[in-house]
């Protein structure tokens, strides 16, 4: 029953420190407190909880009150926008933007979650390293890596140029039969890239394009040792995905060059701060883990990882796949002669879920990046 | 001294969350707000912002009963925008010649840091909520932030007793209270 007692504890916190304690039951409370360190804190720290709670509240009604404020005046026509250059256009597209606004503050009172969001912009879109992890391996884990590994390197001769320095890594995987492979771009923090199979054989990779907007990247696999598949076991979805689907995960999270399989649900249609490029699902990710393909049970390739949310255990974000489709647009555009991927199209395969991991796994690639 | 009297009553309204305070407020500033911005590199949207920023750091400060305000309503407000305009625009990049302005200002760095301070606590506690989940997040909102009883809330949820909603209502807490600490630094 010890839930119980502590339910019955905080109770009486609360009401101690919204006094409404009696006199005596203060009193009596009061001595509890100073003869039990343990309770003592707990006081001390909900108090502090209770205050920023009561800031939290107080602002967001008043950020609602004052946004509704500003509305019913701009709608009854208080204030013409004054911009010299503004054209009835851009009137109307203020209003419409604004409008959203509107709809998002009366909802969620999200006014100021709007303005941090804007702020936030301005560094950077999709990295935002105070809240969201990128999952890309650290240059020391690699380093270390290297010293584990060091006498496998020297069995199967590394394809890394002499003096390379590993900067970043993660995973990868192949779009076409050709080679051209789709990783996250904060994975190629280096000027050149190997990429690793499942089997632990490397290939030399060039980076043909790379967008640091959407965070993605395009590699190709430019080696002779490297055997075309005849197919791949997967198609890309264009499509967006279910709320609640179960889709699973195959990367190089760890500091071996094994195959790591995860599963987990599509949790929402959106990304972090409601950002619509990407999906939010339930799965424990890992550092390592940033490029690794999302399959839904269609073998449908349905999205990419590329963060996790620092403060909630088990969520990650992964671009959704249709951004593959908007890279190789923009590739084909900067890097014409480089591009020539052909989608594979690949029969469905509705075998139980081990036989595909164990054929998909040939197709997913650990990525190294080096200077 | 019938302005000065004015000025108090407003500031009383807004400490209480009166909406013809704020109104009054924005109809008597927002417009020399909206010329600023819009003068310097800025859009009527962005204007809105800037002023509802402003008006928050004036809620928050008029919140604390000890609050003093040195200078009018209308020279306060401007400070606050102004400074936090140029921030804006320094973190575009777009900031290069000082800003055009005639209108007098005051310091106000203080207020500006006292309101980051609690927009980055407001931004945790937020964070926290959100990737609660539901029913815990309205529970705690409806608890908390519009202070139900538990009863109420327990007949809102479909709890068939009020013991039932509060072990509930526990459980949420301490997953809440766990997210927030992981992210808020005490005593910084």
């Amino acid at each position: 029953m010890k839930t119980m007692d502590d339910i019955q504890l905080l109770e009486a916190i609360e009401r101690y420190l919204a006094g409404e304690m009696s006199a005596s039951e203060a009193t009596q409370f009061e001595t509890i407190r100073k003869n039990t360190p343990e309770i003592d804190q707990m006081v001390v720290e909900h108090s502090m909880f209770l205050h920023e709670m009561d800031n939290y509240a107080g602002r967001k009604n008043f950020a609602h009150l004052s946004a509704t404020t500003f509305n019913n005046l701009f709608e009854a026509g208080e204030w013409a926008p004054i911009d010299e250059q503004s054209t009835k256009y851009k009137v109307i597209q203020l209003w419409t933007k604004y409008r959203k606004v509107t709809a998002i503050a009366a909802s969620v009172g999200g006014f100021i979650a709007l303005f941090t969001s804007s702020l936030m912009m301005y560094f950077s879109p999709s990295l935002n390293g105070s809240q969201v992890l990128q999952l890309s391996k650290a240059i020391e884990v690699i380093k270390k890596n290297q010293q584990v590994q060091g006498h496998i390197l020297n069995e199967v001769k590394t394809k890394l140029p002499e003096n390379a320095k590993l900067i970043s890594g993660g995973s990868g995987f192949l779009i076409d039969t050709k080679g051209f492979i789709i990783t996250n771009a904060h994975v190629l923090k280096g000027n050149g890239a190997i990429v690793i199979n499942s089997v632990g054989q490397e290939f030399n990779a060039s980076i043909v394009y790379a967008d640091k907007a959407s965070d993605l990247a395009l590699l190709k696999i430019d080696d002779a040792d490297f055997v075309q598949p005849k197919s791949l076991p997967y198609s890309i979805r264009k499509k967006a995905t279910e709320l609640g689907e179960e889709v699973y995960t195959l990367g190089y999270p760890r500091n071996d060059n094994d195959i790591v399989y995860g599963k987990g649900y599509l949790s929402a249609q959106s990304g972090f701060e409601g950002d619509s490029n990407a999906y939010q699902i339930q799965i424990s990710a890992n550092p390592g883990y940033s490029g690794a393909p999302i399959f839904n049970d269609n073998s449908e390739l349905i999205g990419i990882i590329n963060t996790r949310q620092k403060q909630a255990e088990g969520v990650a974000f992964a671009i959704k796949s249709s951004k593959i489709y908007d890279l190789i647009n923009a590739a084909e555009k900067e890097a014409p002669k480089q591009t020539n991927v052909k989608f594979a199209k690949a029969a469905i395969h509705n075998g139980d879920r081990k036989k595909q991991i164990s054929n998909l796994q040939h197709y997913i690639f650990n990525i190294r990046s080096f200077n | 001294m019938k302005a000065e009297i004015n000025e108090q009553a407003l500031l009383k309204g807004l400490a209480n969350n009166d909406s013809k305070a704020v109104e009054a407020l924005y109809k008597s500033h927002f417009s020399m707000i909206q010329h600023f911005v819009i003068n310097n590199n800025g859009s009527f949207d962005d204007a809105r912002d800037v002023f509802q920023e402003a008006m928050i750091t004036l809620y928050e400060k008029v919140q604390d009963d000890h609050f003093t305000l040195t200078c009018q309503i209308k020279t306060y407000l401007f400070s606050i925008c102004k400074h936090l305009w140029l921030k804006r625009l320094q973190q575009m990049g777009k900031y290069s010649t000082p800003l055009s302005t005639e209108e007098e200002s005051v310091a106000v760095d203080t207020d500006i840091e006292a309101f980051e301070k609690k927009d980055a606590a407001f931004a945790i506690m937020d964070r926290a909520l959100n990737s609660l989940g539901e029913p815990c997040k309205s529970l705690l909102e409806g608890y908390y932030l519009n202070k139900k009883g538990m009863q109420e809330l327990a007949a809102d949820f479909g709890y068939t007793s009020s013991d039932n909603a509060k072990n509930q209502k526990y459980k949420c807490l301490m997953r809440l209270k766990k997210l927030f600490f992981a992210q808020y630094n005490i005593g910084d």
